[in-house]
């Protein structure tokens, strides 16, 4: 679907990449910790998030993610939007749950960029 | 940051100072090193790999040592990384190494980091993978990427 759709569906507000909403995705990642986004989000995703700092934007730079999505009505801190900027990555924010949020484009038919791990990866 | 020509894809190496403790530049290297690769039009999966063990040991150097270099070094059959610390050094790599093992602060955890995961990332995504370290002293990590 197009990033414009995953707006609607989260009722987001656009921070970022206004010029961006044709652009098409059909998976995504939700985690608040970069070093497992980095271990298993697909480049060209949605990365659900809770977190706003620079590490995000530049995790998703590292990556190739598609655009952010803040959850829980999270908002990039000043430094962050000027990073996404630069770097081009489109930033969005709702105010649903992560859950929620996971839920509602799942529903509509945007899937996990992976559905299991092969490993445990850690946290044991 | 300085052109780069597609021909050095074969033959490049560059150095990239890190410092310590500067959690708003963190990623910047890796960032830099990113755009590198792309543009002497590497495989999308060689850059990614790269872009991915260059980010988790630049965040690595910023986390817990004073300063840092890491190196690029590119030939014909490898992505060579090198992220050199002047810092406290590992007292045992063997734990350190251990998935969720983990000595950050606060203000690490808060940047999404800091759940024990770098290392491992670092030795799921690098083809080679060597740790050497002196407490006191310094951190010396190794990771090449294959080209072939």
């Amino acid at each position: 679907m197009k990033l414009r759709e995953v707006k609607e569906i989260l009722d987001a507000e656009v921070i970022i990449g206004d010029d961006k909403l044709d652009m098409e995705v059909k998976t995504a990642f939700g985690a608040d910790l970069m070093s497992d986004v980095l271990a298993f989000a697909k480049a060209g995703g949605l990365l659900l998030t809770g977190l706003t700092n620079e590490q995000v934007i530049r995790t998703a730079d590292i990556l190739d993610i598609a655009a952010i999505i803040m959850v829980r009505g999270k908002r990039p801190t000043a430094e962050s939007m000027a990073l996404a900027r630069d770097l081009d990555i489109p930033i969005l924010t709702t105010k649903y749950i992560l859950f929620e949020t996971a839920g509602r484009l799942y529903t509509k038919g945007i899937v996990g960029c992976l559905d299991k791990v092969d490993a445990p990866s850690g946290h044991n | 940051m300085h052109p780069v020509d597609i021909t050095e894809k074969n033959n490049y190496q560059r150095s990239f100072y890190v410092e310590g403790g500067n959690f708003t530049y963190a990623g910047i290297v890796s960032t830099s090193i990113k755009s590198i690769l792309k543009k002497m039009d590497l495989p999308v999966d060689l850059v990614r790999k790269s872009a991915i063990v260059s980010y988790e040991s630049e965040i690595n150097i910023v986390s817990y040592a004073k300063k840092g270099v890491i190196k690029l070094t590119i030939d014909s059959r490898t992505i060579q990384i090198e992220a050199i610390d002047e810092g406290p050094g590992i007292p045992d790599i063997e734990l350190a190494m251990q998935a969720g093992y983990s000595t950050a602060n606060q203000r690490i955890r808060e940047m999404g980091f800091g759940a024990g995961m770098g290392l491992s990332n670092i030795k799921r995504y690098a083809d080679v993978f060597d740790l050497t370290s002196e407490v006191g002293k310094g951190t010396y990590l190794k990771m090449i990427i294959n080209r072939i």
